[in-house]
């Protein structure tokens, strides 16, 4: 592929190169060829970004793309499409499929169904055990061999701390992470919804808030022993974030996630909806999500931590359901929300409200995931607008206003408690390795003009 | 409460427009905890209408003829079913019963096809039983019939709570400004979360009473018009720093975990009954300690007004929760709770029913589908 596109005028904001400011940016070849100002490039395509943002492709450390076995709520191909509509350029699919990516052929089919059928970059992570059963490592190595960037029993825990020991150290000889699910599950066996006011409003059993923290900091009491890097998936209450933060500072290699719901809405969505206006009570089953929607309190200091650096990464915990899975009595219901394509509007409204700079939630949404993890060892460049990257790259139009329409999801799952919400944030397109995989406006693209 | 001639005027007939069903406005009946007061007056109104056409010598009105009522109960409970089943027939609806499994999610039929299915056939009135919370409400959304929440999972028995208003009101005239103790597991009560609502609405002073591990997140943080700081011998740690919210989504309930202190000078002492499965789930020791700590017996109901009434959603454990000497006793409502039931049932039928709410070809007719 020979194709030069440019990508002119736009705001460009590139955290890992400190970039936030009006330049051009040139990609040849499918990678980053220049990132300046007035770039002549005679006969390349002109996207004009004018008014707009360009950033790196957003990379997601915690998507379920459901395949293999269960492709009714969500494929490699529908997956993808949706990360693409969402500014994503890479994913990483979480192991949960059925069987479980816990062996190198299940790895290596979707490895090579990504192939062919994806539209942006699929990293597998791996299971920590043998049929996410929590008993026997899977074959780490092997599975690392085969392209995993980390490992997780994510749906559940590491629940038998000594299993969560061995699969640490263990994992510290591949030089990755284990991903933990924070959930003691004595503590939230048949719960379904955060334990609160709102449970008791609604005669739900609850989670405490406790049940994460116990796990949280046990993950890190073992990461600290053995010294392993253990990354805390989808972290939802204060006491997880100050307890990340004081082992931060103690130099314990302990990094987390939080996703766009944990930062934006409360349990309250479950009684009143995402909005807070619903007539009757909603039993709002697509805001049934693990870890559940806390409290106001709780989501105060998700921001305050991703804004001071103690949680590292937005991550999606995009997780498609079908719609019978959710238009069920509440304790019936799937839990899980599909994000990824409102995870940047959502997270948007943490810029809108002055909790934190554009630059800084770009930030968290590439380079911050791709150090997290270290998925730089996996694809160089990966997060960044240095030259010779993969020419992954984002168009946002920040202050777009939008109103959420589920059914024109391109992922199969419609679960999402934001229907009929307004967000203010778009993606206007996404490029992944040079080419375009979305466009939100034909209009963009000035097909064969030449700038200046 | 009504007045007489009113009263006597609604029941020659029952189907003439009547006062006590004036600027009636709900088609579903899910639980009070939006209920006004005016509501809640209207429904007492209608019950004593309803009890004068039980003391009836024949206790039959044509008021609901024509109207299907389908009970579908995916919980057992002969009591609230004969009850609704009862109410139906002496208002000359038509009654069928359905004991629905909590299995047939399982197998593939959901609640809203049920739900629709009942519907398209005729039912006009669904009077459901679940095991889930918010299983009504879920009904409710895809129903053009009316829907009459018969309890669902821990979360509200509206008519139970209404048939207790009832029976309070009867003995003690108004509970505003009464003192009700409900005792026993608050956490797991769909009884108690009703109550708490109608009651607070009407002004009375509401203390729940039960070990703090069957105290449900939140209550208590609420302030009651009569609190006071010792009430909270335990305040659960929870979100005190909510939204403002907070303030009015909870009912304003004292929580008390002493029983001796909570009844003190009490108008009402209601228990709950004590799920044995409850003290196998860890929340309590055991059914020693429980009933020694929570029974309400005749020396702790010393400790309450002289003639307090003694009231039981019903079934009761004689010898845990209450003892049986005050389950029997003199000040024991139980049976009149049970009597009322029925004719508050027949209130809620006949209210939901002046909406208009219609199942099958007529809804289809009306262009309600």
């Amino acid at each position: 592929m020979s194709e030069r596109l440019l990508i002119a005028g736009g705001r460009v904001v590139d955290p890992a190169n400190g970039r936030d400011e009006l330049a051009d940016v040139l990609v040849e070849d499918g990678r980053i060829a220049r990132v300046g100002h007035e770039i002549v490039a005679d006969g390349a395509r002109v996207i004009d970004a004018s008014g707009l943002v360009v950033a790196p492709g957003f990379i997601d450390v915690h998507t379920h793309l459901r395949e293999p076995g269960l492709e009714y709520k969500e494929d490699i191909t529908s997956g993808t499409r949706a990360a693409a509509r969402g500014g994503f350029t890479t994913v990483c699919a979480m192991p949960n499929t059925e069987p479980a990516m816990d062996t190198r052929s299940v790895v290596e089919f979707v490895l090579r169904a990504a192939g062919e059928r994806a539209v942006v970059r699929v990293l597998p992570i791996g299971a920590v055990t043998r049929g996410r059963q929590g008993d026997e490592l899977a074959e780490l190595a092997d599975l690392a061999d085969a392209g995993c960037v980390a490992f997780s029993d994510d749906g559940a825990p590491v629940a038998d701390a000594t299993v969560m020991r061995r699969a640490l150290e263990y994992a510290t000889g591949l030089g990755l992470a284990v991903i933990d699910h924070c959930e003691e599950p004595s503590l939230t066996r048949d719960g379904v919804m955060h334990e609160g006011w709102v449970s008791t409003r609604l005669g739900l059993r609850g989670q405490p808030a406790a049940a994460e923290e116990a796990m949280v900091a046990r993950d890190i009491a073992l990461a600290e022993a053995v010294g392993a890097h253990v990354h805390i998936a989808h972290i939802s209450t204060r006491g997880a974030v100050e307890a990340v933060r004081a082992a931060k500072a103690r130099g314990v290699r302990v990094t987390a996630e939080v996703t766009p719901h944990h930062l934006t809405l409360t349990h309250e969505a479950v009684a009143f909806g995402a909005d807070g206006r619903a007539a009757e009570l909603a039993y709002e089953t697509n805001a049934k999500v693990n870890p559940p929607l806390r409290s106001a309190d709780d989501v105060a200091a998700c921001i305050d931590g991703l804004a001071d650096g103690t949680v590292d990464c937005v991550a999606t915990d995009h997780a498609p359901h079908a719609v019978i899975e959710k238009l069920c009595e509440f304790d019936d219901a799937a839990f899980g929300i599909s994000g990824l394509e409102t995870a940047f509007a959502l997270s948007m409204r943490l810029v809108h409200g002055g909790r934190l700079s554009l630059a800084a939630l770009v930030e968290r949404m590439t380079l911050g995931p791709a150090r997290a993890l270290g998925l730089e060892r996996a694809v160089l460049g990966i997060g960044t607008l240095a030259e010779g990257a993969p020419a992954d790259i984002v168009v946002l139009d920040p202050d777009a206003a939008w109103v959420v329409e589920p059914e024109r999801f391109a992922s199969k799952g419609k679960n999402t408690p934001l229907a009929g919400v307004e967000l203010r944030g778009q993606v206007v397109a996404t490029m992944a390795g040079g080419r375009l995989v979305f466009e939100r406006e034909a209009a963009l693209m000035a097909a064969g003009g030449t700038h200046g | 409460m009504t007045t007489d001639t009113r009263a006597a005027d609604q029941t020659q007939t029952l189907d003439a427009p009547a006062t006590a069903d004036e600027g009636w406005r709900r088609r579903h009946l899910l639980d009070l905890d939006d209920f006004t007061v005016d509501e809640l007056e209207q429904v007492m109104a209608a019950t004593d209408t309803m009890k004068e056409v039980l003391s009836r010598e024949v206790p039959r009105v044509p008021a609901l003829r024509g109207t299907t009522v389908v009970t579908l109960f995916y919980e057992n409970s002969t009591r609230t079913r004969t009850s609704f089943e009862l109410a139906g027939k002496v208002l000359g609806a038509d009654v069928i019963n359905i004991a629905a499994s909590a299995s047939s999610v399982t197998k593939g039929e959901s609640l809203v096809d049920t739900v629709q299915t009942l519907q398209a056939v005729g039912a006009d009135v669904l009077v459901m039983r679940h095991s889930r919370s918010g299983a009504p409400y879920l009904a409710a959304r895809h129903a053009t019939c009316s829907v009459v929440n018969a309890g669902d999972g821990l979360h509200a028995h509206p008519t139970q709570a209404l048939l207790d208003l009832y029976t309070m009101r009867s003995a003690l005239g108004d509970v505003h400004g009464r003192k009700v103790v409900i005792v026993g597991d608050i956490m797991h009560s769909r009884v108690a979360r009703s109550n708490m609502w109608a009651l607070t609405a009407l002004g009375a002073e509401v203390v729940v009473c039960g070990p703090p591990t069957l105290i449900p997140a939140g209550l208590g943080t609420t302030t009651a018009p009569a609190s006071s700081p010792d009430a909270r011998a335990f305040s659960p740690r929870r979100d005190s720093k909510e939204h403002p919210r907070m303030e009015t989504e909870l009912p304003p309930v004292r929580v008390e975990t002493d029983l001796d202190r909570a009844v003190e000078g009490a108008d009402v002492v209601m228990a709950l009954r004590m799920q044995l499965e409850r003290m196998h789930g860890g929340f309590v020791p055991g059914a020693r300690e429980y009933s020694r700590l929570y029974q309400v017996n005749a020396e702790r109901l010393a400790r309450a007004k002289p003639g307090a009434l003694v009231m039981h959603p019903g079934p009761m454990n004689e010898g845990i929760e209450i003892s049986h000497e005050v389950a029997h006793g003199l000040q024991s409502r139980v049976e009149e709770q049970v009597a009322n039931g029925v004719a508050v049932r027949m209130a809620v039928l006949w209210l939901v029913t002046r909406t208009g709410a219609r199942g099958g070809i007529r809804a289809v007719g009306r262009g309600a589908l």
